[in-house]
């Protein structure tokens, strides 16, 4: 790998305090500028890896590096310039509107007499913009729909202005055209201001869309990492999900597109493809590899 | 939306919400909520004229110009300076300053916990602070003695509530219950010590245990303005900390918060401002708990313009209580009994509601 990182781990373990390991001997080099995904089965260890990066919890082993320094030995607020984090369900104090709750993301920004300088009006108006939110700017938080309320979250990491950021599953509950729209927006947000991305996802079809790389993980190891196209095969999905799945490339994006076995819906449709009870199959099959995951 | 992200001032067409605060020659900068200011000026323009009212009514009546011209030095009567300066200025002031004291406490610790049944009446940090000063009262220890014998209490009982409640994280819920336990027993504690102590030593403890500010002196405001100054910035600049801790751990953290450090400074600032008002008056309930709700429903979720206008409520609302309990009755009764009577209500009220939510 030849990209430069300036967010790396090194033989990284992680465990919570009185647990046995979650992420053994874990290194993993975070491409600047790029979006990174982490994916992998339930309590694989890819939210606890984000954790770590984000310096919320201590290596048990080995070590976070920001810019080539220790991350635990970074003042808290030092990181928070760097780094942003959105944890995957953050709570909305009741009655806030729209811009109190990115104007929060200010705080590190922020000391003790320079409190709201033009810099940190222009960092909010910014992420109101680029998030399509300032129409909502006098709304209550708790009044929005899922989809505006993550809009709105992501608005606050924004207006941290920090060059990484790091998303925890940030599409869990939305609906699909919601996903896509929070999706497209990282996207956006990658390629317009170079921002890294690095998230954890579940549906494996949006991470290999929207990944510049993906990190395979399973049993708190790395089993794959690089370019979707490179990396997402039937075999890996096996090895990581233990489900046998067909790969072929999306037919929009070319990016490779992981449709489950299912046995019984591999009776159902042998013989006719395309038949006119493929939109159905295909609901069953989205169905069951729900259940699967 | 290019436009909008160069838009530094005020976008046109639309009223300002928020004013920036930026002296040219100061390298100082805020921003003030125009709504949150309009109330807060509001709540202490209702509190002043409660208490002027208050310094108009007593056994010898003054018309409002007669305080007015005593207040500024140049009294109708040589005796109206006794009546307003000596006996009902530092009642009125003592009444105002210990509402907002209650309120600020309660402010702050319904936003770090996150649960608007908190307060420190309820949750027995009052109780605590009460149990010691009770102890001085009937040990005759010296009235100096009062104010820190309050402070340690109540802060003991903050960090005990605190620890018990505490399992990897604080459920506003679960310190709810725990401190109505904890209140029981600071409660029966202080009981105790009154049944064991001869009469006439406990008989200034039990009147003081209703919540008064009966003979409330010029001490008392000195007490309770030397420790506001002390305690009132730190809370101002935790406040900051505690809107971000309100979005999780694990939020607050990646925005720089030092979660725990932040947590502690504003526990025991919290339990500060209670001391300082039990301190002076006993332990007075229910202000503590409705002065930020109000505060919360009319200007939002807690900031520092948030926190100053709940404090004008809670000292409008106690020097309101004080006003008539004293006078609308044929006895005068302690505010803490009228506040008590006002406030339970509203709590199972509140209770109930919080209980729907969920």
């Amino acid at each position: 790998m030849n990209s430069t990182s300036r967010l790396n781990t090194e033989s990284l373990d992680l465990a919570y305090p009185g647990t046995d390991l979650i992420v053994s001997d874990l290194s993993l080099r975070v491409a600047d500028g790029r979006i990174t995904v982490l994916c992998g089965p339930n309590a694989c260890g890819k939210s606890t890896l984000l954790r770590a990066l984000a310096r919320l919890l201590k290596p048990r082993r080995g070590a976070v590096r920001l810019d080539g320094q220790e991350i635990a030995a970074l003042p808290t607020k030092e990181v928070a310039t760097r780094l942003g984090l959105l944890p995957q369900s953050p709570s909305a104090p009741e009655g806030i509107t729209v811009e109190d709750l990115v104007a929060r993301g200010r705080f590190p920004h922020q000391r003790l007499l320079r409190q709201w300088g033009e810099e940190d009006e222009n960092a909010v108006e910014s992420a109101l913009g680029m998030t399509h939110t300032q129409a909502l700017r006098d709304r209550p938080v708790d009044e929005l729909s899922g989809g505006q309320r993550q809009r709105v979250w992501i608005a606050m990491a924004l207006a941290q202005e920090t060059d990484i950021l790091l998303l925890d599953e940030p599409t869990t509950y939305l609906d699909l055209a919601h996903r896509v729209d929070v999706l497209e927006l990282l996207a956006e947000l990658n390629e317009s201001r170079s921002r890294t991305i690095v998230m954890v996802l579940h549906e494996l079809n949006e991470a290999c869309r929207y990944a510049h790389r993906i990190v395979a993980m399973r049993e708190g190891r790395v089993e794959a990492e690089g370019p979707p196209s490179e990396v997402v095969t039937a075999d890996l999905v096996r090895t990581v999900f233990d489900l046998d799945t067909v790969v072929i490339p999306d037919p929009v994006a070319s990016t490779p597109l992981v449709i489950p076995e299912g046995g019984r819906l591999r009776r159902n449709t042998r013989g006719r493809p395309g038949g006119s009870g493929a939109g159905v199959d295909a609901d069953r099959a989205a169905r069951q590899a729900s259940t699967e995951r | 939306m290019r436009s909008d992200i160069a838009g530094g001032g005020p976008r046109s067409g639309r009223r300002p919400r928020w004013i920036p605060v930026r002296p040219a020659r100061f390298p100082v900068s805020t921003r003030v909520r125009v709504r949150t200011l309009v109330l807060t000026i509001a709540a202490s323009a209702a509190a002043l004229v409660t208490m002027t009212w208050s310094l108009t009514l007593g056994s010898h009546e003054l018309s409002p110009a007669e305080v007015a011209r005593t207040l500024v030095g140049a009294p109708a009567e040589p005796g109206h300076a006794f009546i307003v300066n000596s006996v009902r200025l530092p009642r009125a002031l003592t009444a105002a300053l210990v509402g907002a004291a209650l309120a600020v406490s309660g402010a702050v610790l319904q936003a770090l916990v996150r649960n608007p049944l908190a307060s420190p009446d309820v949750i027995g940090v009052n109780s605590g602070a009460g149990l010691v000063v009770v102890f001085t009262l009937v040990t005759a220890l010296p009235a100096a003695v009062v104010p820190v014998g309050a402070f340690v209490g109540a802060t003991v009982t903050a960090f005990v509530v605190y620890a018990l409640t505490w399992r990897s994280g604080v459920s506003g819920t679960r310190l709810v219950l725990v401190g109505i336990g904890v209140n029981a027993v600071a409660s029966a504690l202080t009981t105790l010590l009154i049944v064991r102590y001869p009469v006439d030593r406990v008989s200034l403890a039990v009147w003081w245990q209703a919540g008064t500010l009966h003979g409330a002196e010029w001490a008392d405001v000195t007490v309770l303005l030397v420790g506001a100054a002390v305690l009132l910035p730190v809370v101002l600049w935790f406040t900051r900390h505690a809107a971000v801790l309100q979005f999780g751990d694990d939020a607050a953290r990646a925005l720089g918060v030092r979660a725990e450090q932040a947590r502690t400074a504003l526990l025991v600032a919290s339990a500060g401002f209670a001391a300082l008002a039990v301190a002076a008056a006993g332990p007075i309930g229910f202000v503590a708990l409705i002065s930020p709700h109000i505060a919360r429903m009319l200007a939002g979720p807690l900031t520092g313009g948030v926190l100053l206008f709940a404090a004008g409520i809670g000292a409008c609302m106690l020097s309101a209580a004080d006003l008539v309990a004293r006078h609308a009755f044929p006895i005068a009764l302690p505010v803490g009994v009228l506040t008590a009577a006002v406030g339970a209500p509203y709590f199972l009220f509140l209770l109930a509601r919080t209980n729907r939510a969920r």
